[in-house]
This record gives structure tokens, sequence and C-alpha cells, in this order.
């Protein structure tokens, strides 16, 4: 494709750097560590964007977002408009922001990062929710909700999967119920994701933000034990499962069970959703450790190891079996934990933890790996160095190796079938499981994945229940026109869409016109 | 949701509770367990139903006093809401009929061991119900338990009711007079290790049901983690009874104490509250009376005197 011609005057113009707590002084509170774009900081990055005719950003986001629209708004300092434009596609922009890997989804694309650096599409996503959570003036508005259509959809999990499909479905005019096992709404983005990436406030807000358009939200409420999937399908039409990767994967090495060795969900949810970090105001403690140790290379990883520090650690190792440029964690909480003084141990595997005779882990022995042939995942293997083991001082050890699907309502619902590991079988393009008006989508569908998959799967499915609803009525025919149009565009992208648009809404129209006239209604 | 209708003490430092939980008495099965919070700032606690009402949508808790969370709970009056409720979590008991059903019950364990036993007698089981605790004021649900049970033995440690014995040893004497085809025992973890080492030799099928440290009890963190025939398991999912026989008890008795110092400041700065409170309430005593006083004698001297 043509190489786009980019005026030279916006060669001067660095990436606006983030302000950030500096890591000497963050590595001992939870408070977020990048503090955000001021106005000028944001418009000024905001016009760094060349506004390509063919955005390459688009294709790369999960959920399609805009992303020149809403950045050209910024660059215009109509900012109002431009979270307007955000929230066309993307409900929840503040947790977006912060959490996606946007270096390996809209930013890899930018033209600009050809050159030069990537325009900062993640850090504007930010700025423009936090403006209208913070410095609007008024509440945060909520998108129109349609006429109430009588249909009723019960949402299993209140993590991202079930929040956004919770909120399109409002959208669309259904009565929606989110069932959640915890106390607290969020999912993972309460209890695993600790507050100095995400602010507790900030999920509260968007929870709320749903509650006003209508949503109703259950605690406590355990699908699969408190009531199953099939006594839900007597009370709604259509169920959405996000149940996520809530089972913890233990590594199987001697000395795991010992007083000290956590897994991340564990640690985590003692830290971010119990506040084990104000103990004893808060009543649930978390074990302190001096020297701690985690064992992993992703996200989840990067936030136990910096936890630690927080909670008082003197030594935080990360322990990887594979290089830097295998770790799946998003760059910027590499970073950040290298400059908190997480002392990264990578091409290093755990043998076994040694303990004391009270049961406590006191050290772990480590095994030092090279990289041999790429593996399944096409990544290259780690290959042990025999004898290279050698010994450290641990108090605690936190396993942040991954997480299965949880079991519970495949374990209630027989008639859901599962992959070999526990992840529910959807249909690719309905996302509908084996069951009849049961659908699923996010972790436990993909496997521990990301946030905004999650969010795009909740968006998928959501479509898709609406479209159940209206078997046969002309608007499944308008959304199957919708299908077969994006795939067309993600095949030719070069095709002006305001012209398809168009094309497409002429012939919406059509199809709803014959319909009414074919026999006076609809 | 989650309205405490009966708060009393049935014994020394335990208590019983029956609190509004429509959902759950409606599905719960013997064996279960809710997951309880007191407040916003409270610790997630299992606590196992010891009995449930559909009808009425009620669940009844019996707990002891071990520490600040039941302790704070001991506080909570009639009336009053529990800030979380969630259940019924864990499986049920696997009752049916087995002939000979021997069960044991040690401490609180007899809150979550009276339902099994009354199930198993429903069941058509024999039941022969052997129930121990420190002193007499521990022996709780003694005519339930009577009740649903065939014989009944009361052991105490210190012989202040009953037989003066540990639960073992009229265990042993039941193993050798007869045959029994199902055990099971709820109690303090020690004493579930003897009461399965005891049945081993007599090669009678054991459940027990453990009592980890649980967060949140839906088997997503692994906190609970036990070792049963080697392999690990989750007590609050794949549990809460387990088979006796194959139940690594000396770990678990060493991961209950994880949290001991931490157990210990709960404990500590709880106590000082409570005396700072029960202060606060006698210096307010203390000037209401001396207003009261005040007051009375200023009426006494307004008084017109007598002629």
């Amino acid at each position: 494709m043509p190489e786009e011609m980019i005026p030279p005057k916006k060669e001067r113009i660095p990436r606006t750097a983030m302000p950030e707590q500096p890591a000497q002084e963050r590595r001992f509170n939870f408070r977020e560590v990048p503090l955000g774009y001021s106005e000028d900081q944001a418009v000024l990055e905001a016009s760094r964007c060349i506004q390509c005719k063919n955005p390459l950003c688009i294709q790369g986001c999960p959920v399609c977002i805009d992303i020149p629209g809403f950045i050209k708004l910024i660059a215009q300092r109509d900012f109002r408009g431009a979270i307007r434009k955000m929230k066309e596609t993307n409900i929840l922009p503040a947790i977006c922001g912060r959490v996606c890997p946007q270096e390996t989804q809209c930013e890899v694309q930018c033209i600009l990062g050809k050159k030069y650096e990537p325009v900062a599409v993640g850090r504007l996503e930010r700025f423009i929710a936090d403006w209208e959570r913070e410095r609007s003036g008024g509440e945060i508005e909520i998108p129109t909700v349609q006429r109430s259509t009588g249909k009723r959809v019960a949402i299993v999990g209140s993590g991202p999967a079930g929040l956004t499909a919770a909120a399109d479905l409002a959208r669309l005019g259904h009565r929606v119920e989110v069932f959640e096992a915890l106390h607290k709404p969020g999912g993972v983005l309460i209890y695993g994701i600790p507050e100095f990436r995400l602010p507790k406030s900030i999920v509260d807000a968007e929870v709320h933000t749903l509650e006003r358009m209508g949503v109703r939200l259950h605690m406590n409420y355990v699908i699969g034990k408190t009531e199953t999937v099939d006594e839900l399908l007597d009370r709604f039409d259509a169920v959405f499962v996000g149940t996520g990767a809530g089972l913890p994967w233990f590594m199987g090495i001697p000395g795991e069970d010992l007083i000290g060795v956590f897994s991340a969900n564990e640690y985590l949810t003692r830290s971010n959703l119990m506040k084990a970090y104000d103990f004893p105001i808060s009543d649930t403690p978390v074990l302190p450790g001096h020297n701690v140790a985690t064992i992993g290379g992703g996200n989840v990883a990067m936030d136990s190891a910096r936890t630690a520090l927080r909670l008082g650690a003197e030594h935080s190792y990360l322990i990887y079996r594979r290089s830097e440029t295998e770790m799946p964690a998003r760059i910027e909480e590499i970073h950040h934990a290298k400059e908190e003084g997480v002392d990264f141990r990578l091409l290093t595997n755990p043998v076994r933890f040694i303990g004391d005779e009270r049961g406590r882990v006191q050290q772990m022995e480590l095994l030092r790996m090279e990289l041999g042939e790429p593996d399944a995942s096409g990544r290259r293997r780690p290959v042990p160095i025999e004898g290279s083991n050698y010994v450290i001082d641990v108090d605690s050890v936190i396993v942040a190796i991954g997480n299965g699907p949880n079991p519970l309502v495949p374990q209630t619902t027989p008639d859901i079938t599962t992959r070999k590991g526990g992840n529910i079988v959807v249909d690719e393009k309905t996302l509908m499981t084996s069951k009849e008006a049961v659908f699923a989508g996010g972790d436990i569908v993909l496997g521990a994945a990301t946030v905004i998959l999650a969010m795009g799967q909740g968006r998928q499915a959501a479509q898709s229940i609406d479209d159940y609803f209206h078997t046969g009525d002309p608007h499944q025919l308008a959304s199957e026109l919708r299908s077969a149009l994006q795939d067309y565009l993600k095949r030719y992208p070069a095709m002006p869409e305001k012209s398809v648009h168009a094309a497409l809404h002429e012939l919406e129209k059509a199809v709803v016109d014959e319909q009414v006239g074919g026999n006076g209604k609809l | 949701m989650n309205k405490i209708l009966v708060h009393e003490c049935i014994g020394t430092d335990v208590y019983r509770m029956v609190i509004e939980a429509p959902l759950i008495a409606k599905k719960r099965k013997a064996g279960q367990f809710v997951i309880v919070r007191n407040d916003d700032t409270a610790e997630r606690i299992p606590l196992t139903i010891a009995d449930a009402h559909p009808e009425t949508g009620t669940i009844t808790l019996i707990y002891q006093v071990v520490g600040k969370s039941t302790a704070q709970f001991a506080t909570r009056e009639v009336g009053q809401y529990l800030h979380d409720v969630v259940g019924p979590l864990g499986h049920p008991t696997d009752v049916r009929l087995y002939g000979t059903a021997l069960c044991v019950g040690g401490g609180i364990g007899k809150a979550p061991l009276f339902p099994i036993a009354q199930a198993m007698k429903l069941a058509g089981n024999k039941v022969i119900s052997v129930v121990g605790a420190r002193g007499k004021d521990l022996i709780i649900l003694e005519e339930e338990i009577r009740v649903v049970s065939d014989e009944l033995i009361v052991c105490t440690d210190d012989g202040s009711h009953g037989r003066k014995a540990l639960v073992t040893v009229p265990i042993r004497e039941i193993l050798e007079r007869e045959k029994v085809d199902i055990c099971v025992a709820i109690g303090p973890t020690i004493m579930m290790k003897k009461v399965a080492e005891l049945t081993k030799e007599f090669n009678v099928p054991t459940i027990v049901s453990l009592n980890s440290i649980m967060i949140d009890g839906t088997g997503m963190c692994g906190g609970c983690r036990v070792t049963v025939g080697g392999e690990t398991k989750f007590t609050c999912v794949d549990g809460p009874e387990f088979d006796g026989h194959k139940v690594d008890f000396d770990q678990l008795i060493k991961r209950l104490d994880a949290y001991k110092d931490q157990e210990r400041v709960a404990m500590q700065r709880w106590e000082h509250r409570m005396e700072q409170d029960m202060e606060a309430r006698r210096e307010r005593i203390c000037r209401l009376q001396a207003e009261i006083d005040k007051a009375r004698q200023a009426a006494v001297e307004s008084q017109p005197k007598a002629s």
C-alpha cells in the first residue's frame, strides 16, 4: 500500500512523555504510577496524529474504536465530542486506556511509528475517559438506552466480558441482571489488577454507570451453587457466561504446599480485593515477605512482584524460564517493575521449595536455562543447563504461571460442552455454547487472555444475543449484512468506508421497508 | 437478606445464629457451608450451615469464638444485618444407605455433624453417635443428636459430663464389637487424624470435613489446598469432605498455623477496642449519674420550705 506522506513538521514533535510517580517513591505506595496527561499535553499528542485515510490502527483494535476520530476531536479541544466518539464503540475507556497492551494492538500499526514513535493512543484514551469522570463538571454521560424489548438476559460474572455484554444489551433495550460470586463487582478488574495500575474507584464509577442504565447487579451469588444455569433459563430468555479464568495453576514441584507459597490469585486477592496492605484495619492479612520470589512472565507476574515491594519486601525476585523478549507482559509493566527494583532472574526455573520444621518456606532451588528450538507457541523452548542449580533465600513465593477456566458452571451444567482443559466451546460467530440460549465469552472461552479481548467477546455476544432474539426478523438479515460488510472491509481496507456504510444503510432500509410493506406489520 | 433473626449463646464461646437467606436455604444440603463477612473491612470466613429451613427461608450457623472475626460476630444483635453471605458452597455429604453409620463429633464439629447424622438416619442407616469435648459447657446439641441416633455416647476430657475419655476410646469399643460400614468424623483436626488412624485399622471407610483457611471459597485462589492421596485438592470446591484415610493431616495442621501472629495482633486490637468501649461506656454512665444527682439536688433545694 502507498506510504503515507508524513508532513515534515510532525517529525519535530516527539511522543509526549507520560508524567509518572518517581520509582523510588511509588514502590512504597499503592497510588497510580502513570499520572495522566494534562489537557495541553493531550492536545499536543493528539496533534501528532496524521489522520491517515486508511487507518491501520482501527484494525489492530479488538473493538474497532474510531481512533483517528476521537483523537482529532481531542486535538480540536472538543473533549466532550471525543468521549462521545470513544463511547460509540468502547464503554470502558478508563479501564482500557490503562490495561490494554497497545504496543501489540493499535500503536504497533501506527504509520508514524514506522519512522518515529507511534501516537500514544492508550494515553489519549485514558486522558479523555478521566476528563469525563473528573474534569467535565458533570456526571459521566450514559449512552442512550433503546425502548424496552421485554427480553431478559442473565450475565454470569461481572468481569470485563460480563460488564461489556451487560452495557451493550442494556443499550439495546433488554432487561439485564448480572450475577457475581464475590462481594464486589469487577472480577479480575478488582481482585487481580492492583490499585496502582487500575484504581478501584474507576471500576466503581463504571459499574455505577451501568446501574444508571438500568442494569441490576447481584453480589454473593454463585451461579452453579446458589442457582444453576438451568434455573436461570426459567426466568431469563438468554444467559451469558463470563466466569473467567479463575483456577490457579501450580507447578507441581516439591514444597509447593509450604506456608508462604501462594497462587498469584490468592496473593493479589488478599492485597487488592481484601486490602491486606491495610491490615489490621482490614481484617484479611497477607504473610509479610522480606524476600519474595514471583514465578512467571506475564502481567500477573509483574503485578505480583510489584505488589510484594509495596507490601514491604526488601527483595522482590522475578523468576522466568525464558528471556525478556518472550515475556508476554505489557512492556510498560516490565519497564515499571525494573525501575522499582524488581530483580529479574531470567532464563531461570524453580526446582523445589525448601521449608523449615514449621512448614514455612525458607529457600528455593533454581536452575539456569538456555533457549533451544521453538515450541508449539512459536517461542524458543527453554532447556535446562545441567548442574547450574543454586539456592536463594525466600520467605514468600508467588506462582503466577497462568490460570485455567473456572469449573463451576460447566460442572453444574452438563450440556455445556468444554474442551480438554475446561474452556467452554462456542460457535465462532455467535458465541453460543452447545446449550440453546446460553452464550459465553472472555477467559472462560479463550483461556487466560486480556481485558480487551474479553470485552470484545462481551460485545460480540451482546450483538449475537440481540440477533438471537430477533431471529426471523428483518433485523437479523441486516446484522448478517453488517457482518458481511465487516469481513469485506477487512479484506479490502482501501474501500472508502463512508460509501460502504451509506450503501449498507440503504440496503437495511430497503429490507425493513419490504418486510413492512409485505405483511403490514414488523 | 442476611438479617439476623436469632442469636444466642449455647455453650462456652459457642453461639447459634439464625439468618434470613432464602436462596441458600432452598438449595442447601447437609455438609455445605457459607462464606460470611461481618462488615466492609471484614475477612471472608467459612461457617458450616448447621441447619436450613426452606419454608421460612432461614439458615442456622453455629460457631465458636476463636479469633477477632468470630468475636466480632458474637456482638451482632438480632435485627442487624450481616454484610455478606454467600453459598451454599462445597459438595454435600454423600448420604446413602450404608448400613451402620458411625458419626463422630468433637468440639464445634458437632454442629455440622448433626445434620449429617440426621440425614444418615433418614436414609435408613443405623446411626451410632459419639460426641466429645473438653468439658460439659462445650457439649452442644446433645439432645438433637440423641434424637437421630440409635445409640449416643457422650465423652468429655475432664469427665464433667458423660464418660471421661477421648472419643477414640468408645470408638475402638464399637468397632471391636460390631461391623460399621461408614464413619463420618468432624472436629478438631487432630481429632479427625486420630479417628481416621483408628478406623483404618478396622478398614472402615471414613469421611472427614476439613477446616482449611479460605479466602474466596469458590475455587479461584487455591489458598485452601490440601493433599489427599498425594494429589492437591481445594477444600472449598473439591471438599469440604474427603477420604479421611488419604488426607495429609500433618500438612493441614501446619498450614492452619500460617497466620498465628496476625491472628494474635487482630485479637489484641479487638480486645483493646472492647476495653476502650467499656471504659467509654462506664465514663458516660458516671457522668449521667452525676447529672441526675445534681438535678435531684436542685429539685430538692428549690422546693418551698414546709412551714
